[in-house]
């Protein structure tokens, strides 16, 4: 016979997640449950033989060997580099200069570096959302609603609205996890086609927008008033630029 | 590594690298073979080296996690995107989940119990290898897989009555009680 009772607690029981008072509660009714005692019975038999055939998979010595070389690239050693100390001197003074040189040249030396692991990223985590039931956490076309849905979970102020009239339909918006960090995503309509729009609060100064494309996917990338705006879509450039325009007059 | 200073490759070896275990068994599951797992898990540690400026501290593990899974998702959309379209089509799932007919065919108990596991689907394969192998509690695996915590819950209670009628159907029980 089902027992309503095991379906609610039993779990949260065997895995420890139940308050004290909750727990005690289980075990009274446990004393007279035959559904859940067997139950019980099967989650721990389940458990043990998980434990017992030792699937647990430990890494291979070779990716830990890889890791450890990222982490530490051989340096020159001391027989080597000791004759050679006067030429290793002017090399470096060599590079020091061509990097000063190029240190001037470019003021931003890192900006590409970052846009192409930045696009890398949100491509990512853009394909990620296209898979079925993935795209919004909270549906609705409504600014409010969503502005309230993400309040609740961010610690920035998110601005939101509603581009429908312009033919970018809010659809809703999710939290997703770009570069380890916690990022706000606006989802938008147009033609058919979602376009996501990844926010998230930044120390940099205000740049111009920065465009490009990675596998079929076109991005623009901005920042203004602390905030960082990426958006992405396989819509054409102009679209996203008119939502660019749109969202920067907005905010 | 020339992208982390000294200090930060310290903090890195300390808080992330007695994960990689952890991170390389999860890639194992989610990805069902021991040479795409360390391909893939290679380069979410990678990845955590170049992100690790952004951590602030937390739970290590759980970041790590974090991005080894999205890593496997990605990795899955692009080579195999079959196995996440059928994520959510239960009828399909059933098909092809083990059989007591495929499970005999295993030679031993190990063996049967590792082809029930990868034929679970991969929301439920996570959630109970998160589990019941790496130990995380609820919340822990929410914020790994970036679920509610209540799907959590009746993912790891579905996998786990999936998992158990594929073990103790009563063709195999005698066989698969031995383990």
């Amino acid at each position: 016979m089902k027992c309503d009772f095991a379906d609610s607690l039993l779990q949260g029981y065997f895995d420890g997640e139940l308050s004290d008072r909750r727990a005690a509660e289980f075990e009274r009714h446990l004393g007279h449950c035959d559904h859940c005692a067997t139950e019980l019975v099967d989650l721990d038999w389940l458990s043990g033989t998980l434990q017992l055939t030792q699937i647990y998979e430990p890494a291979p010595a070779s990716l830990r060997r890889t890791i450890n070389t990222h982490l530490h690239p051989i340096a020159p050693t001391r027989a080597a580099s000791q004759p050679l100390l006067w030429q290793w001197l002017t090399a470096a003074a060599a590079l020091l200069f061509i990097a000063f040189v190029l240190w001037r040249v470019s003021p931003e030396p890192r900006s590409d570096d970052y846009q192409a692991e930045l696009a890398d990223e949100i491509v990512d985590a853009h394909l990620r959302s296209l898979r079925p039931g993935h795209m919004t956490e909270i549906a609705s076309n409504d600014e409010r609603v969503v502005k309230g849905w993400f309040d609740a979970k961010l610690k920035f102020a998110l601005p939101v609205r509603d581009f429908a009239r312009a033919g970018f339909a809010l659809n809703g918006g999710r939290l997703d996890v770009v570069e380890g960090r916690m990022v706000a995503v606006l989802v938008y309509e147009h033609n058919g086609r979602p376009i996501n729009v990844f926010v998230w609060p930044t120390r940099e100064s205000d740049t111009s927008p920065h465009t490009g494309s990675r596998q079929g996917f076109q991005w623009v990338d901005w920042r203004k008033d602390k905030m960082e705006f990426c958006a992405v879509s396989d819509a054409a450039p102009a679209d996203l630029e008119q939502l660019h325009q749109l969202i920067h007059s907005s905010v | 590594m020339s992208e982390l200073e000294l200090e930060d490759r310290e903090r890195f070896e300390q808080l992330v690298l007695p994960y990689v275990d952890a991170a390389f068994n999860l890639a194992r599951w989610l990805l069902r073979g021991r040479s795409d797992a360390e391909d893939v898990a290679q380069e979410a540690l990678l990845r955590a080296c170049r992100f690790f400026r952004g951590f602030h501290g937390g739970d290590a593990r759980a970041w790590l996690l974090q991005i080894v899974r999205n890593t496997c998702y990605t990795w899955l959309e692009k080579n195999r995107p079959m196995e996440l379209s059928a994520e959510f089509d239960e009828e399909i799932h059933l098909q092809a989940c083990a059989t007591p007919e495929t499970l005999a065919i295993a030679r031993d108990n190990r063996e049967r119990l590792i082809l029930a596991l990868e034929t679970l689907p991969p929301r439920f394969r996570e959630v109970l290898v998160l589990r019941e192998l790496e130990g995380c509690s609820y919340k822990e695996i929410a914020a790994i897989t970036s679920l509610p915590i209540g799907t959590v819950m009746s993912s790891l209670s579905r996998a786990r009555r999936q998992l158990h009628f594929a073990l103790a159907n009563p063709t195999q029980k005698g066989a698969a009680r031995e383990v």
